[in-house]
């Protein structure tokens, strides 16, 4: 029972590594970047809804409606002043001026907030711990479901967006073949800033649900863009709702090396990640040989 | 052009020769500094070059190799790591700490098939996770005792003067010996290797380059002479917590220095690093500014000096001092005239 257990909080928190992952993923689809300061903008967002929170007293969730829309704002900023020109420079330059971008945005983080561990948690009342009981072992709590459903929700949002709409059949288009969809009358400046606000709209969402479900602090952001990145890895590149899957199996493996021994949480999930790595790449060398 | 007879290609330029004699007397003078320099003066000059050491290793991948790793401080941490245990086992303490360093060249050889095989972005955070393992499985020694972690106490069987000045030595030795052995591997078969897959390794490949193994001797190289960073950094800090051996910062840190100084040139580097040891001396103590200060300039010379300082008075005035390339040039330079471009 308790390793059933493990395996279903491991599929929720799944969730919430699909609901951080997803951006990455979206971004990288697009642009083929993957942005280095991805975490790191999840926490800015989960600092300016406590900020607002602290002040006003009203709902994180209230909070995080007026957040989005600057963190979108954000996104597209930062397309058009710094990725633009790195996605011109070459592969290795948005790496470089991502990572830069992130340190300045920790280091800011810790001026304005200091080092103190912050927790959303407070602010949402009963959401924080309540649960549905299954059985007398299994206990599913209702802000993880919440996660899990706002991270299905999100990656369906983001599907129908790219087949049914009109920015959608853009970015696929700029995605499969830039220069042939500039003929054809897109304009790709406008479509990757778009992606971008994009995908740092929904790691607003997903820093803001880490700050209601544990606590963040101003250097919180690189551990978020590995485990993103993990999720996006197991699960493929580039696909939405491999990214689900993946943000589960990781989830899952580190549930289940945290019942194995007390420091296994973290070992069990980089090894996942290394191992379907490893697959993937064994799977394309079966390939070429063929 | 009247013709081809005219064309000469040219390695060494007099200027170039110059320099390496004069870097020559440089090593040799400063190898002399424990008879005239005071004790804080070759602990900073310590530093300086297991600087320059990080950060030539992190141009000779990325530069070099078109392999940008986050996850160098993997074999930082090693490095120091490996020393710590050999010594634990009785090795000689000094012996252990030049083992230790180089043991993490081996683990890179070990990783480079799978790592390797990873690319750009991929590459990068997969080195990244790699540290934050090697980390974690450090913590698991009960040696280290988790995060409190350990001192390398058979130091203390030399006295703090000796040890200042046997640190200071191994540091500039190792330093002068992997610029050395980057510089010759970049200037032979390897150097125009490296540079056609970083241009584009699918054309490279056609042309009959082993990209793999050309990539897995810088990826090698790169994970010695950080692990060796490393176990020097231990030598002078004498105690190792793996939070600190294991940050990425150390790799934002050579990040830094080889944008700054000019990525893909040899010489930038180690501009870089002085660049870097002078910012840290003199803005080091405001703390966190400091750090906004580093990460924005990275952001700055990536996107609009991304030659950096070195390259890019290298273009302007036409200076090679340490040629790795080849240059064709219609005659050849007189003596003390500049090189034509």
């Amino acid at each position: 029972m308790i390793w059933l257990n493990q395996v279903i909080q491991g599929v929720l928190l799944g969730g919430y590594y699909a609901l951080i992952a997803c951006g990455l993923s979206f971004m990288f689809g697009v642009m083929r970047i993957i942005n280095l300061s991805h975490g790191d903008l999840g926490i800015l967002a989960a600092f300016l809804v406590w900020a607002i929170v602290e002040h006003s007293g009203m709902s994180p969730f209230v909070a995080l409606a007026l957040v989005l829309p600057v963190m979108g704002a954000l996104g597209w900023l930062l397309q058009r002043t710094m990725l633009e020109r790195s996605l011109r420079a070459g592969v290795l330059v948005p790496l470089l001026t991502t990572f830069g971008l992130a340190i300045v945005i920790q280091n800011l983080l810790f001026l304005e907030f200091g080092a103190d561990i912050r927790s959303l948690a407070p602010a949402i009342g009963d959401l924080a711990y309540d649960s549905w009981g299954i059985g007398s072992h299994i206990y599913v709590g209702h802000l993880a479901a919440l996660i899990f459903l706002v991270a299905v929700l999100m990656l369906g949002g983001l599907q129908l967006m790219l087949a049914r709409t009109p920015l959608g059949r853009s970015i696929r288009a700029i995605a499969e073949d830039p220069d042939t969809a500039e003929l054809v009358g897109i304009d790709s400046r406008r479509v990757y800033a778009a992606a971008a606000a994009i995908a740092v709209m929904t790691v607003a969402v997903g820093g803001t649900f880490l700050g209601m479900r544990a606590t963040f602090s101003p250097y919180a952001g690189p551990a978020q863009l590995i485990f993103a990145f993990e999720a996006v890895v197991i699960g493929g590149i580039g696909s939405m709702w491999g990214t689900l899957a993946g943000g589960i199996v990781l989830g899952v493996a580190q549930n289940l090396g945290a019942q194995i021994a007390p420091n296994g949480f973290l070992i069990a999930g980089h090894a996942a990640f290394l191992l379907a790595l490893g697959a993937r790449l064994a799977r394309h060398r079966l390939k070429g040989l063929a | 052009m009247s013709g081809r007879a005219a064309l000469a290609i040219q390695r060494w330029t007099p200027q170039s020769v110059a320099a390496v004699a004069v870097l020559g007397v440089l090593a040799l003078v400063l190898a002399l500094g424990p008879l005239f320099l005071d004790a804080n003066a070759i602990d900073r000059l310590t530093t300086l070059f297991i600087y320059i050491i990080l950060a030539v290793m992190w141009n000779a991948l990325a530069g070099y190799g078109g392999l940008v790793s986050v996850g160098q401080q993997a074999f930082f941490g090693l490095g120091a790591y490996a020393a710590i245990r050999l010594s634990s086992f009785g090795l000689p303490v000094y012996p252990a700490l030049v083992l230790g360093g180089l043991l993490a060249g081996l683990v890179a050889l070990a990783l480079s098939s799978f790592a390797l095989r990873l690319r750009g972005g991929e590459f990068a955070i997969g080195m990244w996770v790699l540290a934050e393992l090697f980390h974690l499985l450090v913590n698991l020694d009960h040696l280290i005792n988790g995060e409190t972690g350990i001192s390398l106490i058979a130091l203390n069987a030399f006295g703090p003067e000796a040890r200042r000045d046997y640190n200071y030595w191994l540091a500039l030795g190792a330093m002068v010996a992997l610029a050395a052995l980057v510089f010759s591997l970049l200037r032979g078969r390897l150097g125009s290797s490296v540079q056609a897959i970083r241009d584009s390794e699918e054309a490279a490949a056609s042309l009959g380059v082993r990209v793999l193994a050309a990539k897995r001797i810088l990826f090698v190289v790169a994970g010695a002479g950080c692990g060796l960073a490393g176990a020097l950094y231990l030598a002078t800090a004498i105690s190792f917590q793996p939070a600190g051996y294991f940050s990425v910062q150390w790799t934002a840190y050579m990040i830094f220095m080889a944008l700054v100084g000019g990525l893909g040139t040899f010489e930038g580097p180690i501009l870089g690093a002085v660049v870097f040891f002078v910012l840290e001396s003199v803005f080091g103590a405001s703390g966190v500014w400091y750090l906004v200060g580093l990460g924005a300039t990275a952001v700055v010379f990536a996107l609009y000096l991304p030659r950096g300082l070195w390259g890019t008075l290298e273009e302007r005035f036409g200076i090679r001092l340490l040629p790795v390339g080849y240059r064709v040039t219609t005659r050849r330079p007189a003596p003390g005239e500049p090189a034509s471009r």
